[in-house]
């Protein structure tokens, strides 16, 4: 055993720094014990008792800083008298770590940014609403992303927003554009005079991209969640949108698309519609259209709302325009479309039952008749409905969803159709289109035609054309919106005649 | 609930608009007259018998009673007290606080500290030193012979510069230790420098022998962490205002005995909610190790009832290394980490690293039980067997059990339940 | 109800907090736009009967 003293005269440093020393002295090998202590005396006391302080340290004083080494054998102990002096004169370097502090609560949150004027939440449905609570209660505005919220808290939430003039932009809303900014699943679209309410994320995506690809530009786009219009919600959020574009500045034409609504919902937003002095596009996916005021117009579909607005701004859009036909394989008169956006999987329902032909659907349109023979009816499923996405990626997020589906598609001998959407943007998978190809590889030329959309824009970070030419370059016909995409896999289906 | 925002506005209201003074050092009986009678003994923490107390706290009463000449020795000492030969009782039933085990008996002197705008009083005893101390549980006569010399001379040299000066107000005094790099509970060089440069005048001319005096100016100048105590009596004077509010989730005391931890919420009375208590972590001084020490001790907690200490972290930046893995360019974020739980901030006790952030102040219970985040107390650790001392420094968690415990009796309080 | 809140929102620049997938944040983040990510995690640790309490506390 050998004690190795050594003192800097007049050399002072922080007694946390000189415990953190001693502790990577203690550690090396071959030295039993280990201090760096300035020299005063409760220092050298607890040295003395550690056993750590010799002969060599006697004349120490307070402002003197003492190295006491304990070591198996002179050797070790000298080593590690050698590591105390380089870590003495070692430069102080840069900061240990970076680690930056995030808060762990909305309310800790605000505190740190007073200017924060919205929160986005997209924890489990269980906490979404208390967590919104906190954020309307400290004066934001929320985007709820999370869905399996019960209906009776939407309600108690949103009226309590409103109470204190916050808009509730959810449960369930997949997709908003604030001031230019897309939140959560949205697309990067020109700013300009057309806001969009909507109920449903994907319609949102889909009215918003044909409006940009139209040469129009999106002012506002409020989603309200799924339920909004229901009678129970009473769409508050809706109407809390509309009064307030009513009076912000930038828009002068809103689309307001649904689900249809609940009958006295439906009947306050047209009386809402009517007080305006902004015209409208009505877009409730499936119902009937009612009677409306003179400065609102309805449309039956996604696309035929976009028309609608453009025109309203100012824009003539050749609505026809569509993609060449291909006669579809003879003998297969199946056509099975796989969605990833439900409100695409509504729109192609409806071009499918004005064409007259009855489809079957996991999310079946109001008062679609059912098919006669639905064992080799066509199919159009969303797969973005609950009992697909249970536990598991919504397909926006990860196509590999739909893998399954459209390998049993691919070789169900009657099918003589595929019909897809692919929907990109922020918040979406980076390479839908790519992932698509390698699937359809193994297919291409021997089975049924491939018919899909895009919905996205130039801008959006997967670029539209990109994953147009990626499918393209697989075989698949491409139509410039979701429902010319229906159009043209009825019109491949009737032979390739346009 | 709105009567809970209203409630708790008041109580940190209260703290808000304290205003400390030091203004005497007298022996514990005159300012606790039930000191007088009996064989009574304070201590920290919550309420607790002999059979359950560790080993320094039980030295240190051994100790103590020798002091007071209840006993003749140690070993009678510690025989009297398994017998029911001593009372005891926490300090904070008193409008006491004392350091680790916290003694406080009738012939030891307290510090006054006076809360001039409510008018209450509270003390701590004066702060030993480093080394082998009382309340670390030691008790020999190195020990007991600095305990004689701070009832003989420190304290009445003291009493009388204090009384001359009128007071010396702890406020500003704080705000300017915190600027200078103090929290306040492991690190109080600042605030002790500044206290002796206050009261230096009034010493010099209240003190008729110069040898006397020099050895009070040497034992001051000497012990870095002489404030603690003071600040100490600072946080009780500030928080028992605040005691009995109704409806307010506000913890008006933090504080343990080497065994349970408990703490004292507004709303909730003197009612004490206990869990046991953790073990510091931290660094040790060489020749010790974990193994070596003590759960956590003290009523110095009371520190972080006011948003100091572990709250006021980054203000001193040298005390985050205490935590082992901390950098001390990471302290701002324990006091970031405690704004999670602390109702508001202290305009007048403010960070400058963090851009002048007030500290957090007013531990609101159902924010600590919501976030997780159990309040940060800078502590110093006492080794497990009485007589040994401190071993080292370090940082630990105040147990989540107690703030549960006090949520659920706050929600009955306040007719609520969870079903 | 404050009418004009909601006015104010859709004229002013956007300031996020966001409570749920980090993902959403970095987006934001990319295109320039103040965001704060908070490190959530559920109240009272989970514990149901708790966090009734709480919520019913107004915490």
């Amino acid at each position: 055993m050998s004690l190795v003293n050594e003192v800097r005269k007049a050399f002072y440093l922080d007694s946390v720094a000189l415990m953190r020393y001693s502790r990577t002295l203690a550690e090396m090998t071959g030295v039993d014990e280990a201090a760096m202590m300035m020299g005063t005396p409760a220092n050298r006391e607890i040295m003395t008792n550690a056993g750590l302080l010799g002969p060599d340290a006697e004349g120490a004083e307070g402002g003197d800083l003492i190295i006491g080494i304990r070591g198996r054998d002179d050797a070790s102990a000298q080593a590690a008298i050698a590591a105390a002096k380089q870590l003495l004169d070692q430069p102080s370097g840069r900061a240990a770590s970076n680690d930056v502090w995030r808060p762990r609560s909305i309310r800790a949150a605000v505190a740190s940014e007073p200017a924060a004027n919205l929160a986005l939440i997209s924890v489990s449905g269980e906490f979404a609403v208390a967590e919104a609570r906190k954020a309307i209660r400290r004066g934001l505005h929320v985007m709820i992303f999370s869905d399996n919220v019960p209906i009776a808290d939407e309600v108690t939430l949103k009226r309590e927003a409103a109470e204190l003039g916050c808009l509730v932009m959810g449960p369930d809303c997949g997709t908003s554009i604030i001031n230019g900014v897309p939140l959560a699943f949205a697309n990067k679209v020109p700013r300009g005079r057309i806001a969009i309410v909507g109920a449903s994320g994907t319609g949102i995506q889909e009215v918003s991209c044909l409006i940009a690809a139209g040469g129009g530009g999106i002012s506002q786009a409020i989603g309200v969640g799924g339920r909004d219009l229901t009678a129970d919600v009473g769409g508050i959020s809706t109407m809390m949108a509309l009064d307030a574009l009513e009076r912000a500045a930038g828009t002068e034409h809103i689309v307001v698309i649904s689900k249809p609504p609940a009958e006295a919902v439906a009947k306050e937003i047209v009386k809402r519609i009517g007080e305006s002095e902004k015209t409208f596009t009505v877009c409730f996916i499936g119902a009937e259209p009612g009677a409306l005021p003179a400065n609102a117009r309805f449309a039956d579909t996604l696309k035929a709302a976009s028309v609608l607005a453009l025109e309203s701004a100012g824009v003539t859009v050749d609505a026809t325009a569509a993609s060449n036909p291909q006669p579809a394989p003879s003998g297969r008169d199946r056509i099975i479309g796989l969605f990833s956006g439900g409100t695409l999987c509504s729109e192609a329902q409806i071009i499918f039952a004005r064409a007259g032909r009855p489809v079957v659907s996991n999310v079946p349109i109001p008062g679609a008749p059912g098919p006669a023979e639905p064992e080799t009816a066509d199919r159009l499923i969303d797969l973005g409905d609950d009992q697909y996405t249970r536990g598991r990626p919504h397909p926006m997020i990860d196509p590999g969803v739909r893998d399954a589906a459209l390998a049993d598609a691919l070789r169900d001998e009657v099918t003589g159709i595929v019909l897809l959407d692919v929907v990109i943007g922020y918040g979406a998978h980076e390479d839908p289109a790519g992932h698509l190809a390698r699937q359809l590889e193994d297919a291409a030329g021997h089975g049924p035609l491939i018919v899909a959309s895009v919905t996205g824009t130039e801008g959006d970070p997967q670029v539209r054309s990109s994953q147009v030419a990626i499918l393209e370059r697989a075989g698949v016909l491409v139509a410039p919106s979701n429902a010319d995409a229906a159009a043209l896999a009825l019109a491949c289906l009737s032979g390739g005649k346009p | 609930m709105e009567a809970i925002e209203q409630a708790n506005r008041a109580a940190v209201g209260r703290m808000l608009e304290a205003d400390p003074v030091l203004i005497d050092v007298v022996p514990a009986c005159e300012a606790i007259p039930a000191l007088a009678d009996g064989r009574k003994i304070l201590h920290a923490g919550p309420p607790i018998e002999w059979d359950r107390m560790c080993g320094p706290m039980r030295g240190a009463i051994a100790g103590i009673a020798v002091f007071e000449g209840w006993s003749a020795g140690l070993d009678e000492a510690t025989a009297m007290a398994a017998e029911g030969a001593f009372e005891f009782h926490p300090n904070h039933h008193f409008g006491a606080v004392g350091p680790m085990t916290g003694m406080t008996t009738r012939s030891q002197p307290v510090m006054v500290v006076e809360n001039r705008t409510f008018a209450n009083r509270a003390y701590c005893t004066v702060n030993e030193g480093l080394g082998k101390v009382m309340r670390f549980g030691g008790n020999d006569a190195q020990v007991l012979k600095r305990l004689a010399w701070l009832r003989d001379v420190a304290g009445p040299l003291l009493a009388k510069a204090l009384r001359e000066c009128g007071g010396i107000p702890l406020k500003s005094l704080i705000a300017r230790g915190l600027s200078m790099g103090d929290e306040m509970h492991q690190r109080n060089v600042a605030c002790s420098g500044l206290l002796l440069r206050e009261l230096a005048p009034a010493l010099a001319r209240t003190s008729q022998d110069v040898q006397l005096l020099a050895e009070l100016l040497s034992f001051m100048g000497g012990n870095d962490q002489f404030f603690l105590n003071v600040g100490m009596a600072t946080g009780k004077a500030i928080m028992d205002p605040v005691r009995g509010i109704e409806c307010s989730s506000i913890v008006t005391a933090m504080s343990r005995n080497g065994t349970d931890f408990g703490i004292r919420v507004s709303g909730t009375g003197d009612t004490w909610f206990i869990a046991p208590v953790e073990m510091p972590e931290g660094l040790y001084f060489p020749g010790f190790t974990e193994t070596d020490s003590n759960p956590d001790m003290g009523d110095s907690t009371i520190v972080e009832t006011i948003g100091l200490g572990g709250f006021a972290m980054g203000a001193a930046p040298a005390v985050a290394g205490f935590v082992g893995a901390g950098a001390a360019s990471e302290a701002g974020n324990y006091t970031r980490a405690m704004t999670e739980i602390g109702y508001g901030e202290n305009p007048e006790w403010t960070i400058p690293a963090l851009d002048y952030l007030g500290v957090p102040t007013g531990i609101d219970i159902r924010l600590v039980v919501e976030t997780g985040i159990a309040p940060t107390i800078n502590t110093g650790i006492a080794h497990k067997e009485p007589g040994i001392g401190q071993i080292g420094a370090g940082v630990v968690r105040a147990p989540m059990d107690c703030f549960k415990q006090a949520l659920r009796a706050f929600a009955d309080e306040m007719g609520v339940s969870g079903q | 109800m404050d009418d004009n809140k909601l006015v104010e929102f859709l004229n002013a620049p956007l300031h996020v907090i966001n409570v749920g997938l980090e993902g959403f944040a970095e987006e934001l983040d990319a295109q320039g736009v103040p965001v704060v990510q908070v490190d959530w995690s559920p109240p009272a640790g989970g514990d149901p009967e708790l966090a009734a309490l709480l919520a019913k506390l107004g915490a």
